[in-house]
């Protein structure tokens, strides 16, 4: 028994010294890192695209060259999860030192002081805002701060499986086009026996609905983000555009999207025609398939010629322990410099003006100009405080539209008087 | 002198004993405790300390990033108003009731199966685990493709004989169903070695016994088998009863949340209502509610197996 006692207080005795002698080595390391400028730096920057990892990667490794003493660590998680852990982090006090950060989000982390403003930094180094488009600009700017040099912009062009159309003899979507016209073709390029769908019409928002209810004089949330639109009639049909394409089997079912996404049936040449944003181009351009088979164009004309654009921005943790060098390289990344490097990847629009040939010359074989044109004329994406809160809502009742579990009227009425509680408490 | 400093020495003698004896008993109690207190440090921090968190947190409305305030029953007036909480108990108790004895079933039969003497034998044993050992959102993945109700395998194989199966995983009449076969699936590997153990535990003698009697193999499994595993059953009832009632990750994962899936609102569960408002709205207090809502059906339902057992489980 004694001998028994004693093996065990000496597995205790190294066990304990193990843990301790762990802590005091780690000890150093946390004094380096907090360490002033000069010395070996290592800055984390999360993101969720996997499309442009080559081109950030480029980019932190010429930052590296001019700034040997920092290193990037770069962080990616999937965009479906990526708020998720950011929403953790932030509660928890470990974000990143720099991540990208979309519309919806901005007011809520700058508001609660997650981030770090900038404006000073931008004052003090001479950064001309007039290089951004003023959307992305005003985007980012909360309470007269600035939080974000604007990163990129995406538009929406309705893609087209150029083959697809050949074979049915018909020619392909132009600017003249309009919604009844896309119904139309949509109707006749649908062929249930080869499983093949004129167009998709999944539940989607910023590259679906949003753009039909601009288009149709609809809004989402008003200019105070006070008010709900989704009571307005013209809201409703903006939204009924997509439904009836569904009802006239023009466009596999909800349930169907939701099992095979809307992006895999088109590439894989059993969707004709879809929306989708400008940062599936480069995705497109890789793919074998879709390679020299798709192309994009205007979105079909509604009552007004607009769509909706949005942009990321690059943030400083506000509790980052290297806020300088953490600045420098948001800088560099909002520069033409660092603008350039992502043009060419192609992977996004980037959004230092000028550069957007660039991007557009990266891919010639799509017709990227649409998308660079659709920015002069569309309307920001809609946010508020909290806009997770009712986002969440809108997919839910969105879904049961699409479904058909109940009609887009009460699907939107619902969402209108449920989201407009939501706004008065914000 | 020696009669007069016997009974001294007695009384002497005695108290030291005692003495000696409540010191080793303390000393005893020292070193069991100091042998233990790892796991009981752990289970204070990790299990004790985030329930009463928990339960605190339940009375707290949420702002941003992890702020709040005390707002009493607030959230607890909420949720039952709420009718997602009636769709995730109701679901929560089909899934429970379904998987558990329909897992328990098969888990034995294959156990039994594997419990004797064939050639091969541990192959199909490992066959049996592996799913156990694989990566729920793997098991997912593979799923949700087999899945597929237009290019997935299990309605090529249905069309084949010319039945048009179902959409397993977007109808919400289906979608639950759907995931509890991949839920008793990947469980029979784990509940199957248990009752390997439980079975390699009875005495060959009874079987010999029955046997000279004359009782059949059927007999023998219902007199013999099943009684002396009770033990066992009893275990992985209440180990599967719980992990029916925080099932999330299969549901998480198959069905989606982000996809506009038209049955993942009518398939949520508890802990699926628990991981979306807490996780996904930022509301923290309410999920913490959830949560205490789940843990006291989790406590009612263990503590009425616990009263039954006396019934139904025999330890020899």
């Amino acid at each position: 028994m004694k001998k028994l006692v004693s093996i065990a207080m000496a597995a205790l005795l190294v066990a304990v010294a193990g843990c301790s002698g762990g802590g005091q080595s780690s000890a150093p390391a946390g004094t380096t890192g907090s360490a002033a400028s000069g010395e070996k730096v290592t800055l984390t920057y999360a993101l969720w695209d996997k499309n442009q990892m080559p081109a950030i990667e480029e980019m932190a490794k010429k930052f590296n060259e001019k700034n040997p003493n920092v290193d990037i660590k770069i962080e990616l998680t999937p965009n479906k999860q990526y708020w998720t852990k950011m929403e953790a982090a932030a509660t928890g006090g470990t974000l990143p030192d720099i991540f990208w950060i979309n519309g919806p989000r901005i007011i809520k982390y700058a508001a609660n002081d997650m981030l770090l403003p900038i404006t000073d930094q931008i004052k003090a180094d001479g950064i001309d805002l007039n290089n951004y488009p003023k959307a992305l600009v005003d985007l980012y700017t909360y309470d007269g701060q600035n939080y974000a040099l604007p990163k990129d912009f995406d538009t929406i062009g309705l893609w087209y499986n150029k083959k697809l159309l050949d074979d049915a003899k018909v020619p392909y979507p132009d600017e003249t086009w309009d919604w009844n016209k896309l119904k139309e073709v949509a109707k006749q390029l649908t062929d249930e026996k080869k499983g093949v769908w004129g167009i998709a019409a999944p539940p989607y928002g910023q590259d679906g609905f949003y753009n039909t209810i601009y288009q149709n004089g609809g809004y989402i949330i008003s200019e105070d983000k006070k008010t709900s639109g989704y009571d307005k009639p013209e809201t409703i049909e903006g939204l009924k555009f997509w439904t009836d394409l569904i009802n006239e089997k023009a466009s596999p079912t909800a349930a169907q999207l939701s099992e095979t996404e809307a992006t895999q049936l088109f590439e894989s040449g059993k969707i004709a025609m879809m929306y989708n944003g400008s940062w599936m181009a480069s995705a497109f351009n890789k793919n074998e398939y879709t390679k020299d088979k798709v192309d994009v164009t205007y979105l079909p004309k509604g009552k007004e010629n607009t769509s909706v654009i949005h942009g990321l921005g690059n943030v400083i943790a506000a509790n980052t322990k290297h806020p300088k060098e953490a600045w420098e390289f948001v800088k560099f990344l909002g520069s033409k410099e660092g603008a350039e490097i992502l043009a060419k990847s192609g992977a996004a629009i980037p959004a230092f003006n000028g550069t957007q040939d660039t991007w557009m010359q990266s891919m010639p074989n799509f017709n990227l100009k649409i998308f660079i044109d659709q920015a002069a004329v569309a309307k920001p994406y809609p946010i508020s405080k909290d806009t997770a809160k009712w986002a969440k809502l809108e997919t839910e009742l969105m879904t049961k539209a699409w479904a058909g579990q109940m009609s887009v009227e009460d699907a939107s009425k619902e969402l209108a008087q449920k989201m407009n509680e939501m706004l008065s408490q914000e | 002198m020696s009669s007069q400093l016997q009974p001294e020495m007695h009384a002497a003698v005695q108290p030291k004993t005692k003495k000696s004896l409540n010191r080793m008993k303390r000393s005893d109690w020292f070193w069991a405790y100091l042998m233990i207190a790892p796991t009981l440090i752990g289970l204070g921090v990790f299990y004790l300390w985030p329930i009463v968190q928990t339960i605190y947190l339940s009375f707290t409305k949420w702002g941003g990033f992890g702020k709040y305030k005390w707002a009493g029953l607030h959230n607890y007036e909420l949720l039952f108003k709420d009718p997602y909480l009636w769709i995730a108990l109701k679901n929560t108790l089909i899934y429970t009731v379904v998987a558990v004895p329909v897992g328990i079933a098969i888990s034995i039969f294959i156990a039994v199966l594997l419990n004797q003497k064939i050639k091969g034998i541990t192959i199909y044993r490992t066959l049996y685990f592996l799913p156990v050992v694989t990566m729920a959102a793997a098991v997912a993945m593979v799923w949700r493709w087999l899945y597929n109700a237009d290019y997935g395998l299990i309605n090529y194989l249905l069309g084949l004989v010319g039945i048009e199966g179902p959409r397993w995983i977007s109808d919400p009449a289906i979608a639950l169903y759907a995931v509890i076969i991949v839920a008793v699936w990947s469980s029979i590997g784990y509940n199957m070695v248990i009752f390997l153990a439980g079975l390699q535990g009875i005495p060959r003698s009874y079987y010999e016994a029955a046997e000279i009697d004359g009782a059949g193999p059927i007999r023998m499994f219902f007199k013999i088998t099943l009684p002396l595993l009770t033990p066992s059953i009893f275990f992985v009832s209440i180990t599967s009863l719980i992990g029916a009632f925080q099932v999330f990750d299969l549901i998480y994962l198959m069905l989606g949340s982000k996809m506009g899936n038209p049955a993942t609102e009518q398939t949520q569960t508890m802990a699926y209502l628990f991981f979306t408002n807490g996780f996904e709205s930022g509301n923290g207090g309410y999920a913490a509610a959830v949560a205490v809502v789940l843990l006291v059906m989790i406590l009612i339902v263990t503590a009425i197996q616990m009263k039954l057992q006396k019934k139904w489980v025999h330890y020899d």
